[in-house]
């Protein structure tokens, strides 16, 4: 066993952990958060996206060992706007993958405020992006939703990042 | 997943002296790629060295221009970095066309190197496999195999490797650093990874006990005119069925400086010497890149299921080398 200190939502935990858990099944058995969700427990769904010091990952992939004093993240700690906009444009159906797709759309705007391109960006040189739907597609492939709700999903981080449609 | 001793390494001293000392040691970094594949059981360290938090973190210019790239540098810090996006537009690209955002902020440069294939009968436990069993088979070559390798692959073995990030290196002629407790080494990426031969499952020249340090990327004037084309059977997410990464300089209407390596095709980052041997000096026509992507490909050989793979990639050389010619680079 391995002795960890995580500080998830501001309050710090001391847990003596196999190093074998994840970050994600630490914060759902461990510390009764299961407001994270286990989807594909490989990485590819985003179910699972927590912020680790303001940056977004996927916390299956994440050995709980390895985050001792980072500043963890989950949508038990989140009360912003995008929430409300995802009620109003119906960006989920069944709600499963909702708090990966929020907390992932939180790590992605940030990356958008301090300039970072991603695969669809035309001019890697300049500074600033404009968050347009092809940005906001390519910036959320990370996130699947089953139910289809994209369209919605993408709405809400249009509006809430304030751009026009 | 099977148990395993746990070390967190604080240092890279620590880090080599732990893998030296436990055979069986595998340095873990970023996770996204072995601790998946110790949950399948295709990966089974007795012991994890965590280096996740080794100071390895810089990007730092070099006096000539160029680049030194810590090992433990995540992969979307790096894509962000304004030096990478100015001088080296390819490099940026290839590290944004891999994984996803969260998987991007995970990944480190020294992991995203020494990644496993994703062949299908990789990482089946009940499927033979030269590279994860030596001597069982392989059955992929019989099987599935539309996204294996049509370049440097053997009857043992048609894995390829998944790296954009490493294409684009192998075409900026970067060199890897690796330290072990007997000092440390530069090796060409391009000479890190091995072709299959009869022994798969020996991917890179590393020795067991080296640990990647940092990446160095030299001074390159043609970089600046680069770009990252990547062909894959979706839009965002996932691998490539075949990559180019090039750059280039036309004075006089002729090819003065060309780089071309290609990704999704063979067992390892695949520098198309012999495409920038055709071009360099030939008018910067479409009638040259193609002779270029018709020598570079002179060679491969493909099974039924990817056979398609040999005209797509010449075709994306082309195609790479066209838009590089009409639009310039990324940046």
């Amino acid at each position: 066993m391995v002795e960890v200190q995580l500080r998830v939502n501001g309050t710090a935990h001391r847990l003596e952990l196999d190093p074998r858990v994840s970050l994600l099944d630490a914060l759902r058995e461990h510390l009764g958060l299961t407001g994270t969700k286990k989807g594909c427990n490989q990485g590819a769904c985003g179910a699972c996206t927590v912020l680790v010091d303001g940056e977004r990952i996927t916390a299956c992939l994440a050995l709980a060992v390895q985050y001792g004093g980072r500043e963890i993240t989950t949508i038990e700690g989140v009360a912003h706007p995008l929430q409300q906009a995802f009620v109003r444009t119906d960006g989920f159906q069944c709600g499963y993958c909702t708090s990966g797709q929020i907390c992932s759309a939180l790590g992605m705007l940030a990356e958008v405020e301090a300039g970072a391109p991603s695969a669809v960006t035309e001019h890697l040189a300049e500074p600033a992006v404009a968050l347009t739907d092809a940005e906001i597609r390519e910036r959320m492939s990370g996130n699947l939703c089953r139910c289809g709700a994209y369209n919605g999903i993408t709405d809400a981080i249009r509006e809430t990042a304030g751009v026009p449609s | 997943m099977r148990p395993f001793a746990y070390v967190s390494a604080p240092d890279v001293d620590t880090a080599v002296r732990a893998i030296a000392e436990q055979p069986g040691a595998k340095l873990l970094g970023g996770g996204t790629n072995l601790v998946d594949l110790m949950r399948q059981d295709v990966e089974r360290p007795t012991t994890v060295v965590d280096i996740s938090s080794v100071p390895l973190t810089g990007v730092d210019e070099l006096p000539d221009g160029g680049l030194r790239i810590g090992a433990l540098v995540r992969n979307s810090h790096l894509a962000a970095h304004p030096l990478v996006r100015t001088r080296f537009p390819v490099l940026a690209q290839a590290l944004l066309s891999g994984a996803s955002g969260q998987l991007r902020n995970m990944a480190t440069v020294g992991g995203n190197l020494l990644q496993r294939t994703r062949c299908l009968y990789f990482v089946d436990g009940a499927a033979a496999c030269n590279k994860r069993e030596p001597g069982s088979g392989c059955d992929a070559i019989g099987g599935f195999h539309r996204g294996n390798a049509v370049l440097g692959t053997s009857e043992h073995c048609v894995a390829t490797h998944p790296s954009d990030m490493a294409v684009a290196l192998a075409a900026l002629d970067a060199v890897v650093e690796a330290q072990s407790v007997r000092g440390t080494r530069r090796i060409p990426l391009v000479e890190l990874h091995r072709l299959p031969g009869d022994t798969p499952h020996l991917e890179t020249v590393l020795d067991a006990d080296e640990l990647i340090t940092a990446v160095e990327v030299p001074a390159s004037a043609v970089a600046a005119t680069s770009r990252y084309r990547k062909v894959r059977d979706r839009a965002s997410f996932a691998f490539a069925l075949v990559s180019v990464a090039a750059a280039l300089d036309v004075e006089d209407g002729a090819v003065s400086a060309v780089r071309v390596a290609l990704g999704g095709v063979a067992p390892k980052p695949w520098r198309a010497y012999e495409a920038e041997r055709v071009l360099t000096g030939a008018p910067a026509t479409e009638e040259s890149f193609r002779a270029a992507a018709e020598a570079e490909l002179a060679d491969a050989s493909g099974l039924p299921g990817n056979d398609f793979k040999i005209e797509l990639a010449r075709r994306t050389i082309v195609a790479t080398l066209r838009q590089l010619r009409v639009e310039g680079g990324a940046a």
